[in-house]
């Protein structure tokens, strides 16, 4: 018996089938992942369960009855949430107020404009209770609550509406450990209560923890669906890219060279954020900052690269101490950033690929009249895009239509242009398809071999295992330790990384 | 214990920093010339902040959406000169309607208020339904009201002459008072308290602020955005028609020219009240808080003997480090 049946989907967009004839079988009670490279189908599919796409074909069945999904507040009202990547709250607004945003209880009934407060905040505080979030309460403001909290908040709202089906799209991705941990306490409790989660993500390892069933696409079709206990990561990612991924990480040894880059002491003005941090990077090393989110590990980097303040600490480049108060001078020194956040401080989205690419080297097209040279400009493109393997329609078409994959690429090939001696990667995998990540890695091996050193933030534990050399784990804005990554493994760094916390 | 609270106190300053410099100013005034803080002077402060409040509580609405409504000084002159024209006293010479009798004060009060709530209701639609830019809305309403305005104003027989002689019942409404309290400030404040009602307890004001703080999740969450956007600019073109009418009341006259600019100082007001450019955030006290002070600031610089023309300059001033203070808050300090 399913809660929900999804049978033969097709979805066409201008140019794209996007769905070829998906079904999807979740049972109630279970963890049903579904899985698949970017750009398989798998949010679309979504959009059409929770009403915001209308599908070409298929049907869908929920609790045994077809059903017509027109509009997200259908979905809601038939028991289907769901979790975006991007949280849906208001920041300024209580938590009671975000939870029953648009269902007020009303002093006199339903018909009624008064808000009854007294009857919500008891409302939100028995919600609360039972799903064990003890530490926030009804009338927190949202802003004041840390990522994790605040995804809680979401599905206690999800809960909040009787939802027989929670959506969760990516709901790891900005999480710690530890929180994940929280995250699957609260999957297990909505099971128990017979609530079906469908759980999109792309860590194969959470995936195996937490699911009961996996579904499988690939662009846009059907693969397959299998009960969690007879897959592993190697035949999921089989089933995903379609061809054998033996090894998830390139091989290649590191020849380390000489001192690059030092960080002496470097500590932040804002008392709650980074202190203290001494770092060393090597040529031809890839250097992995470990740590919780809240470790501080981006403002870190951020802090060297120009864009925080420091308030004392020493910067080295080639064992010459050196000023970088912006992004100007770190990119004089040699210096790339690429930033953790890909939509906001990466991409450029209504601009083409061409000039998303040439942005940072822009001064290098300037000719003596002080205008762009176009031939130059379209020629470096060109050869970016064969490099790096960017798979784009042409150098015209505008970043925001390429897969998140490839938007990574450019911003790569973009700082590749500059030249630069090191760089500064912020989880430069995070949302993005196995495929991808592995052309990432070689990339990254690439860099190393050209005696360029890498410093790569990363919430992905093998991946910290799997591609550094050295690990140097934060823990709440500290140094916790340097490890090889070698001799350690993910129980060694989460022991640093819990080091100051509490 | 020590740290944290010497780090609140640097937070509330940072926090308030504007208003903080802001009542610093009405000290200097008040030390230039202590006669500011006579009880008579200080009457007429309120009095004349009064009808500032109104328009000011109609503008947050708008602000609080991330818009702002450009075209409220023009509806406060539309306001002014529609319920001045029908409440002209029997015997003044030039009366706007010759032969109209002695109607209701309350009928051309509505017509005005009515009309206000009409044109600030097709801002909305307008912003909702098109995806018009709040400031592009407001921006072609405010030149269609006052082209409207000034044909009213400029039919015969009146002919584009300023509207005067008008009912002592009508007058009453701006500057009379019972006893020592002026009745326009307990207009005001029964507004205050009416609009402090609807936004913090009402199923309308949360969606206001839901809106406002983020439109995606609102939608998401089943709320009616455009009947929101719709409801809350007729809101803003009510309560700005009714500091329109009470307006002329209180000045006993009106022109087509009323009210001009009155837009700019609303927002001021707002925005050094503490009411969020970025949408979302804000409160009826910060604003009635940021109206006096602005008023007292006009008003004492009048006072003091400060130049017009400087007076002009200081208040831009005013308004652009308001909105850089505010942005600090939101903008996640570096």
């Amino acid at each position: 018996m399913y809660v929900l049946e999804m049978d033969h989907v097709s979805k066409s967009f201008p140019g794209v089938k996007a769905l070829d004839d998906v079904t999807l079988k979740v049972r109630p009670g279970t963890v049903h992942a579904l899985m698949g490279e970017n750009g398989a189908g798998k949010s679309t599919l979504m959009k059409c369960l929770f009403g915001l796409y209308s599908m070409d074909e298929g049907q869908i069945s929920f609790n045994g009855q077809p059903v017509n999904i027109n509009s997200v507040k259908e979905a809601l009202a038939l028991g289907i949430s769901m979790i975006h990547q991007e949280l849906h709250l208001i920041p300024y607004r209580s938590v009671m107020e975000n939870i029953w945003l648009g269902r007020y209880p009303r002093i006199g009934g339903s018909k009624s404009p008064v808000v009854d407060h007294k009857t919500m905040y008891e409302m939100t505080a028995s919600l609360l209770k039972e799903l064990n979030l003890n530490t926030i309460q009804p009338t927190d403001l949202l802003r004041t609550l840390s990522v994790s909290k605040a995804q809680s908040v979401e599905i206690a709202k999800a809960v909040s509406y009787e939802s027989k089906i929670i959506i969760m799209d990516e709901p790891s991705s900005s999480l710690t450990e530890n929180e994940v941990e929280h995250l699957f306490t609260i999957i297990r409790s909505l099971k128990a209560r017979g609530v079906a989660i469908i759980y999109i993500s792309h860590k194969m390892e959470e995936i195996l923890k937490i699911s009961d069933e996996v579904t499988i696409m690939r662009d846009g079709k059907y693969v397959g669906t299998w009960p969690a206990n007879e897959l592993t990561t190697a035949t999921i990612i089989k089933r995903m890219v379609g061809r054998d991924l033996t090894h998830r990480f390139p091989s290649g040894e590191s020849t380390i060279g000489g001192e690059l880059l030092r960080i002496e002491q470097y500590t932040s003005p804002n008392p709650r954020s980074f202190k203290d941090v001494s770092l060393t990077l090597h040529k031809g090393e890839i250097l992995g900052i470990g740590g919780l989110v809240g470790a501080q590990r981006t403002e870190v980097m951020e802090a060297v690269f120009g864009l925080r303040l420091h308030s004392q600490g020493k910067l080295f480049v080639n064992g010459k101490e050196v000023v970088c108060n912006n992004a100007y001078d770190a990119k004089r020194l040699g210096m790339a950033l690429l930033t953790e956040e890909r939509r906001a401080t990466g991409i450029f989205p209504v601009l083409s690929v061409q000039e998303n690419l040439v942005i940072a080297n822009i001064n290098a097209y300037r000719n003596k009249n002080g205008l762009l040279n176009a031939a130059k400009m379209a020629a470096d493109t060109k050869k970016s895009i064969k490099e790096l393997d960017i798979k784009t329609p042409s150098a015209r078409t505008l970043i925001k239509s390429l897969s998140g994959g490839n938007q990574q690429k450019v911003l790569f090939a973009r700082w590749l242009l500059t030249v630069p001696d090191i760089l500064i990667l912020d989880e430069p995998t995070r949302g993005i398809d196995v495929g991808a990540k592995f052309e990432i890695y070689v990339i990254m091996r690439e860099l190393a071999a050209q005696g360029k050193g890498v410093i790569m933030i990363s919430s992905e534990m093998p991946e910290l295992l799997g591609m550094t050399d050295r690990i140097v784990v934060m823990s709440e804005g500290r140094v916790a330790g340097v490890v090889a990554s070698k001799e350690t493994n993910q129980e060694a760094i989460m022991e640093l990384a819990t080091k100051y916390v509490g | 214990m020590e740290m944290l609270n010497a780090k609140k106190v640097k937070q509330f300053v940072m926090d308030k920093a504007i208003f903080l410099v802001l009542l610093l100013l009405v000290v200097v005034i008040a030390i230039i010339n202590p006669r500011i803080l006579r009880l008579q002077v200080l009457r007429d402060i309120l009095m004349m902040s009064s009808t500032k409040i109104i328009m000011a509580l109609g503008m947050m609405f708008v602000i609080l959406t991330g818009g702002v409504d450009l075209g409220g000084g023009r509806l406060v002159g539309m306001a002014a000169v529609i319920s001045a024209s029908m409440l002209q006293t029997a015997d003044y010479v030039r009366r706007f309607y010759p032969d109209l009798g002695q109607v209701p004060v309350i009928l051309p009060i509505l017509l005005a208020v009515a009309v206000g709530t009409l044109f600030g209701m097709m801002n909305g639609l307008i912003v909702a339904k098109f995806k018009v830019p709040a400031f592009i809305a407001t921006l072609s309403s405010m030149l269609i009201i006052y082209g409207i305005n000034s044909i009213y104003f400029n039919m015969p027989p009146n002919n584009s002459q300023p509207i005067g002689g008008l009912r002592a019942d009508f007058t009453f409404l701006g500057s009379g008072s019972v006893g020592f309290v002026p009745v326009i400030v307990v207009f005001a404040g029964i507004v205050s308290i009416i609009v402090w009602f609807v936004l913090n307890k009402t199923v309308f004001g949360k969606n206001v602020y839901a809106v406002g703080g983020n439109p995606e999740a609102a939608a998401v969450s089943g709320i009616n955005i455009t009947k929101t956007l719709v409801g809350l600019f007729g809101v803003c073109g009510f309560l700005i028609s009714l500091s329109g009418v009470l307006e002329a009341a209180r000045t006993g006259g009106a022109t087509n020219n009323y009210g001009n600019g009155y837009e700019l100082d609303a927002i001021a007001s707002c925005v050094v009240g503490g009411v969020s450019t970025t949408g979302g955030v804000g409160t009826v006290s910060g604003v009635i808080a940021g109206v006096i002070i602005f008023s007292f600031i006009n008003y004492g610089l009048t006072f003091i003997g400060v130049n017009p023309y400087w007076q002009n300059i200081i208040k831009g001033v005013i308004i652009v480090s308001a909105v850089s203070f505010d942005i600090r808050k939101y903008v996640q300090k570096k």
